[in-house]
């Protein structure tokens, strides 16, 4: 009945190294992947969405480094995430700590429960320390896809 | 320590889940129990009622509206963002500690009403069904306190008379005249029947929305009748309201008015806006459609009295007490208003044999039911001889597909039988105890006991085929249906 995580995140959805100046720069470039992987249709209406969500929430970031912008938005294709890591870091609205590990969460308007599932474990996996080292350290692209497989079933 | 939490967020997706991950691994490094709640898009079950009383206090981690929060009322809490949350659940732990112990033992936690019918996460059909099924069950004291009261009014003081009476009876003249006794009743019966759209509406927003959806509905339900758009306006209003206080819900403001909210904002901007809407966009056209319904439902009266027998009686057993049935009842409120009691007769009686039918069918085949539904059935009597349709419920919620086709074939007889011998109620309730007031009684007690056969006849004849697989089949049939 589940959705496997590796239906919604792939290789060429992952980041290694990110370079962005400020969190919308981030935002954006995290969104031009979405697209060269054709599951992003309308790339600004989608940046503006997410933008949206955080002013409205004052920020996704969390003062472990991690950050996960997201948004539900008709110009998605498929329910996606993309996971980028961002060495510099770049602030997005935790005190004092840069995000360095970002998870952008893409749903189509009508997302089912079961993707929703999905996207839950993987936010409830984050909390963990192990976890988040084990992404940081992840050698290639494929390494974080198999991480994140091998942690949420 | 036994706690609970909520977690909460606009999308309900990510940030939820992680603030319940993180409490629950907080709390269990801290030695302590705890069932946490997600509310949104990723919510599981809701927390029991049972765990509630049992626990010590409570957490919201929220970025939005706690749904049912009075489920929790009485209890030590403390409310946070669910980003804190996430970054410091062991603070928020200590807080909820401290919490506790300042707090005063309590009295047990009053689980709430919903708590056990609407769990969260539940599919958007059943979430929707409930919400219908709150406002219907809160509104039925007033359908049996009135109806049984104007009923009484009529045998009293006979059903024109009491009706010509326009002032309130004084204390002096109720032991005198008949009329002015039963004007009493009736007048009392009338007032409360006038309730019932209000209180549909406020219900249906209170199981949205819980108490601040009270005053936004019922005010709702209230123009609903000014604007004669009767029952179905009440449906909508009561789901306007909720989703109007809804959205106010997820508007977050920070700090001290953040209390203003609840005392404020809510019924003041939650009243006008539903209020407005109802009145200026949507009231009128659902004062069309209901009257359209009316006007037609009448014109089938004219041209084929057993066809519309049959829909009504097909009605008012269909959901036993549900909205399906309210609408057909509301039909036959309308229909004596409009002086029309043929219509009402029906409405009764089919509304009488799902529970009679049922009842008799325990008597004559005990073996075809459980212990449980045996004992149903022998209170089944007295409620279908009173026109409590919900007498039915225990029989159908244990085994829909056999048992909803018989009340409705039941019922579908009994109503067509009384239209097609034009018997005629004044009163819109009363079952057995105003069989005086109906005229044709042979006909009617005649469409009673056919329909009440025909009941127990096809429950038992459904019920004794296939028996063996009477339950592995009940979830298979409809899917067979659609393949063959």
């Amino acid at each position: 009945m589940t959705v496997a995580i590796d239906t919604l995140v792939t290789p060429d959805l992952v980041i290694l190294d990110l370079e962005a100046p400020d969190r919308r720069a981030a935002i954006e470039a995290i969104a031009d992947r979405l697209s060269a992987a054709g599951r992003l249709t309308d790339r600004d209406g989608f940046v503006d969405a997410v933008w949206a969500r955080e002013q409205e929430t004052g920020g996704t970031g969390m003062e472990s480094g991690i950050a996960i912008p997201h948004a539900k938005h008709a110009g998605v294709t498929e329910p996606s995430v993309v996971v980028a890591r961002v060495p510099g870091g770049v602030d997005f609205g935790a005190e004092d700590a840069p995000a360095d590990l970002v998870f952008l969460i893409a749903a189509p308007a009508g997302a089912d429960d079961v993707h929703v599932t999905v996207l839950s474990k993987l936010a409830r996996r984050l909390v963990h320390q192990s976890f988040r080292t084990a992404l940081r350290e992840a050698p290639t692209a494929e390494a974080v896809v198999s991480i994140l497989k091998e942690q949420i079933q | 320590m036994k706690l609970v939490a909520v977690t909460a967020c606009p999308t309900g997706i990510a940030h939820s889940a992680m603030a319940a991950e993180a409490l629950e691994v907080a709390a269990r490094e801290a030695g302590h129990e705890i069932e946490v709640e997600i509310q949104g898009a990723a919510g599981g079950p809701g927390i029991s009622a049972a765990t509630i009383a049992a626990a010590d206090a409570v957490i919201f981690a929220v970025d939005a509206g706690v749904r049912e929060r009075s489920r929790f009322d009485g209890l030590p809490s403390v409310e946070v963002r669910t980003r804190r949350a996430i970054d410091r659940p062991a603070e928020v732990i200590a807080e909820v500690e401290a919490a506790a112990a300042e707090a005063p033992s309590r009295t047990a936690a009053r689980p709430s009403p919903m708590a056990a019918a609407a769990p969260a996460g539940t599919s958007p059909g059943e979430q929707f069904r409930i919400w219908l099924m709150t406002g219907v069950s809160y509104m039925l004291p007033f359908v049996v306190a009135g109806g049984i009261l104007i009923a009484l009014g009529f045998s009293i003081g006979g059903a024109t008379r009491v009706t010509e009476v326009e002032d309130w009876p004084a204390l002096s003249s109720v032991f005198d005249s008949r009329v002015q006794l039963g004007a009493l009743l009736f007048k009392i019966g009338a007032i409360a029947f006038s309730m019932l759209v209000p209180i549909l509406a406020g219900f249906i927003a209170f199981g949205m929305v819980d108490r601040p959806g009270i005053a936004p509905g019922v005010v709702a339900g209230l123009i609903a009748n000014e604007l004669g758009a009767g029952f179905l306006g009440g449906l909508a209003g009561g789901l306007l309201a909720g989703a109007v206080v809804m959205l106010l819900m997820r508007i977050n403001v920070g700090g001290a008015l953040s209390k203003m909210m609840p005392v404020l904002v809510y019924p003041i901007v939650g009243t006008l806006v539903t209020g407005a809407v109802l009145v200026l966009l949507i009231g009128n056209p659902i004062a069309d459609v209901q009257s359209g319904l009316t006007d037609w439902l009448t014109d089938l009266q004219g041209t084929n009295a057993v066809l519309l027998g049959l829909l009504i009686g097909s009605m008012m057993a269909f959901d036993m007490g549900g909205p399906v049935n309210k609408a057909a009842y509301a039909f036959g409120l309308a229909s004596l208003d409009s002086g029309n009691f043929a219509v009402m007769a029906a409405v009764m009686i089919a509304g009488m044999t799902p529970p009679l039918g049922l009842a008799l069918a325990t008597a004559v085949r005990p073996r075809l039911f459980t212990d449980a539904e045996r004992e149903s059935g022998k209170a089944a009597w007295p409620l279908g001889l009173s026109f409590i349709t919900e007498g039915a419920i225990p029989f159908a919620a244990g085994d829909p597909l056999r048992v909803i086709p018989a009340l409705i074939a039941g019922s579908a007889t009994a109503a067509a039988i009384s239209m097609a011998v034009d018997a005629q109620l004044r009163a819109p309730h009363g079952g057995i105890f105003v069989l005086g007031l109906i005229d044709g009684k042979i006909g009617y007690l005649l469409a009673g006991i056919l329909g009440t056969a025909v009941t127990a006849a096809v429950v038992v004849g459904l019920k004794s085929v296939h028996r063996d697989q009477a339950h592995a089949d009940a979830g298979a049939a409809p899917r067979e249906a659609v393949t063959v």
